[in-house]
């Protein structure tokens, strides 16, 4: 039923769009992925969605400009599955009743307190190794090039999605992520692919957060 | 009633071996001496020793000038009984009919557990390779009664008599020092040009009686099986303490990993035996009671999320808490204590579980951040339902409700533990007012009026003024 409806449609880019489309540029092995909800994200990125079993880098230069919201969508998804998430250190308290109405299931979301960057690598490394948890999420400040590989593997060896927030200074550094996007506040947030394994990253930056005048309340 | 006779030859040497980092060193020519100070004698000797002439009973002074490099150490009996019964729970693992009557063996009736465990070779097999592991030596023998097996086993290693009509033909041919008969009986019948039990079994009842009393003749029914031999049974105890003293004092948490592994094998021993696990239990790090007189021993609790008895997992737990560093000084002494012990129930798996990295589940996973990061660290959230921001949220505890969702206006993702003023005037006004004003009757009231504002950098926050309007803007929150 699924092919016939492709089949139907006439529009390359739906065709395209299409997972079970094999395209050149795309990573010969087949890679598990989790669609971000972000549907001009999912687009650019060559498995159209964030890479399990990899790191994501984001890099942003201040709080507040969605640079949280990119990875919710996942979160929700995975955690209404059943299946744990990690925020190992969060710069501020995740608010329940935000990430509730934002469809996360909470008993799922996990925090982990650590009294120094040593501890939060360290743990952040036994959460993506350990298998049981599907996404980590992890503020490294001085993290090297050393410690973002251990994350790396470790992420590979459990299959998880792991995410590293990070100052954007550190995109001029070069990185062992899968995948680096650099969240900036323009008019309104933009994002930058600065690397994505398995293609070329996009020219062009791709809106998250449009500019507004003003929120509706409710 | 099929009795195993499991006799610990050297149980007073194990207890040594057992608490020494390295087996084979320096423990060749180890002799154990008792605690007599004016003379003491020989108790028990390594294989070298003994191939030097030394002999049990012997003093120290004839034992050193056979073996001039002898070592000694003095015997201990209550570290024996200690081990005598930790192998007793490991016996009721098999059986619930364990015995600890006799001094260097433990009788276990295995008629009932050959048809869940046997046959006996299997059981056998299974018995030696884990009384090895546990750095036990041993000789095993079966018999219908109790006394007979551990007279064949002390004759020989690893007989097996499973009929009562062949019990009285192995036990004629034996010694009748092996069957247990009081020590100045046995002077007597050699006296009387007795040595073997055929001999001793076939004198007339009456004059057996006259001569050495109603004990020795019920002894030897007991031994041959004509009368009953009620034992008195073990009951295994609800909690597990087991202690090690170190010769000398250790400082570094590596080298606490060998009597670490030894005391967690035997807990998990123990548990295995109850069918059980443990999700609370104590570390106890003994300091020199002359150099740290002030100082109390270090106790470590270790908690766990679900009931445990994986050797190894256990043992990882313990190696993080070390790892920590909390010990304050050099360590004399560990125990492992296990106060409260709940029932085992096993994790039940999926049939076709994908298998995926190293084999964890949360619980596990959440149990080892704990030990190394503190057991309050790890934790999930749930809304509240309470209208101040402050208070929407709380760390979930196992058995909460969780408030039911709200409609509320715009909240941010990212909290500000308290509230901060913000810097600088904010670019825009998003959202607002949303008037917050509740807590009135607790006493810890707030009136304050949310916006939601967008900064200079172009970020998105949440941030209030009181209700009078005062221009003082507080940064509460960022839609991160």
């Amino acid at each position: 039923m699924a092919v016939f409806a492709v089949i139907t449609n006439p529009s390359i880019d739906a065709v395209l769009r299409d997972p079970r489309i094999w395209r050149g540029s795309a990573n010969e092995h087949e890679v598990a992925f989790v669609p971000s909800g972000h549907a001009g994200l999912d687009a650019a990125l060559p498995h159209r969605g964030w890479t399990q079993g990899a790191m994501t880098e984001i890099l942003f230069d201040v709080d507040g400009i969605g640079e949280f919201d990119l990875v919710l969508p996942a979160l929700a998804r995975l955690t209404q599955a059943q299946r744990h998430v990690v925020l190992v250190a969060p710069p501020y308290l995740p608010y329940a009743p935000a990430l509730a109405a934002r469809g996360i299931e909470l008993g799922h979301l996990h925090c982990v307190e650590t009294a120094s960057e040593i501890e939060a690598l360290w743990a952040a490394e036994q959460c993506l190794r350990s298998g049981v948890c599907a996404a980590v999420l992890c503020w490294p400040r001085q993290a090297s090039d050393r410690t973002l590989r251990r994350l790396q593997v470790a992420a590979e060896f459990g299959n998880a999605l792991g995410f590293a927030f990070r100052a954007a200074r550190a995109a001029a550094n070069p990185s062992p992520a899968a995948t680096r996007i650099q969240v900036r506040a323009e008019e309104g947030t933009r994002l930058r692919i600065l690397k994505c394994r398995g293609a070329n990253p996009p020219a062009l930056s791709i809106p998250l957060r449009p500019a507004v005048a003003h929120i509706h309340m409710r | 009633m099929l009795w195993a006779a499991l006799l610990l030859p050297r149980l007073g040497l194990d207890v040594l071996m057992r608490n020494s980092p390295d087996a084979n060193s320096n423990l060749q020519n180890l002799a154990l001496i008792s605690r007599d100070q004016a003379r003491p004698t020989i108790v028990d000797a390594m294989p070298a020793v003994r191939a030097s002439g030394v002999r049990r009973g012997q003093t120290l002074a004839a034992a050193q000038a056979l073996c001039p490099q002898l070592k000694t150490a003095a015997h201990d009996p209550a570290q024996e009984q200690k081990l005598r019964e930790l192998l007793a729970g490991w016996a009721y693992g098999y059986s619930s009919h364990v015995s600890l009557r006799e001094d260097n063996a433990l009788l276990v009736e295995i008629g009932g557990s050959l048809k869940l465990f046997g046959p006996w070779p299997r059981m056998e097999q299974r018995w030696r390779a884990e009384l090895n592991a546990l750095g036990i030596s041993h000789r095993l023998a079966v018999a219908p009664t109790a006394l007979g097996a551990l007279a064949l086993a002390r004759a020989q290693d690893g007989v097996f008599v499973g009929n009562p009509a062949t019990l009285r033909q192995a036990l004629d041919a034996l010694p009748i020092a092996h069957a247990r008969i009081d020590a100045l009986a046995v002077e007597a019948l050699r006296g009387m040009g007795l040595s073997r039990l055929r001999e001793v079994c076939a004198l007339p009842r009456a004059g057996l009686i006259r001569r050495f009393g109603a004990a020795l003749a019920d002894h030897l029914d007991r031994l041959c099986g004509a009368a009953p031999d009620p034992l008195p049974l073990h009951r295994p105890p609800d909690r597990f303490h087991a202690r090690m003293e170190f010769d000398h004092e250790i400082e570094s948490s590596e080298a606490l990993r060998f009597p670490l592994r030894r005391l967690i094998g035997d807990l998990c021993a123990f548990l295995t035996s109850r069918d059980g696990g443990v999700q609370q239990f104590e570390l106890v790090f003994e300091h020199d009671p002359l150099q740290f007189k002030q100082l109390p021993p270090t106790r470590i609790a270790i908690g766990l999320q679900s009931p445990q008895r994986d050797a190894r997992t256990l043992l990882d737990l313990c190696v993080l808490r070390l790892q920590a560093g909390t010990i304050p000084a050099p360590v004399r002494a560990l125990a492992v204590v296990a106060a409260q012990l709940p029932p085992f129930v096993p994790l039940a798996r999926d049939l076709f579980d994908e298998p995926r990295g190293a084999q964890l589940d949360w619980p596990q996973l959440a149990d080892r951040l704990r030990s190394r990061l503190g057991s309050e660290t790890v934790y999930a959230l749930e809304t509240a339902d309470d209208p101040r921001p402050e208070r929407a949220w709380r760390k979930r505890v196992a058995a909460s409700n969780p408030a039911p969702l709200r409609k509320l206006g715009p909240r941010p993702s990212w909290l500000l533990r308290r509230p901060q003023p913000l810097r600088g005037e904010p670019r825009r006004i998003l959202a607002g007012p949303e008037r917050i004003e509740a807590g009135w009757w607790d006493g810890s009231d707030l009136r304050r009026d949310y916006y939601v504002i967008e900064t200079r950098e172009g970020q998105r926050a949440w941030a209030f003024r009181g209700i009078q309007g005062e221009e003082s803007w507080l940064l509460h929150g960022w839609f991160a």
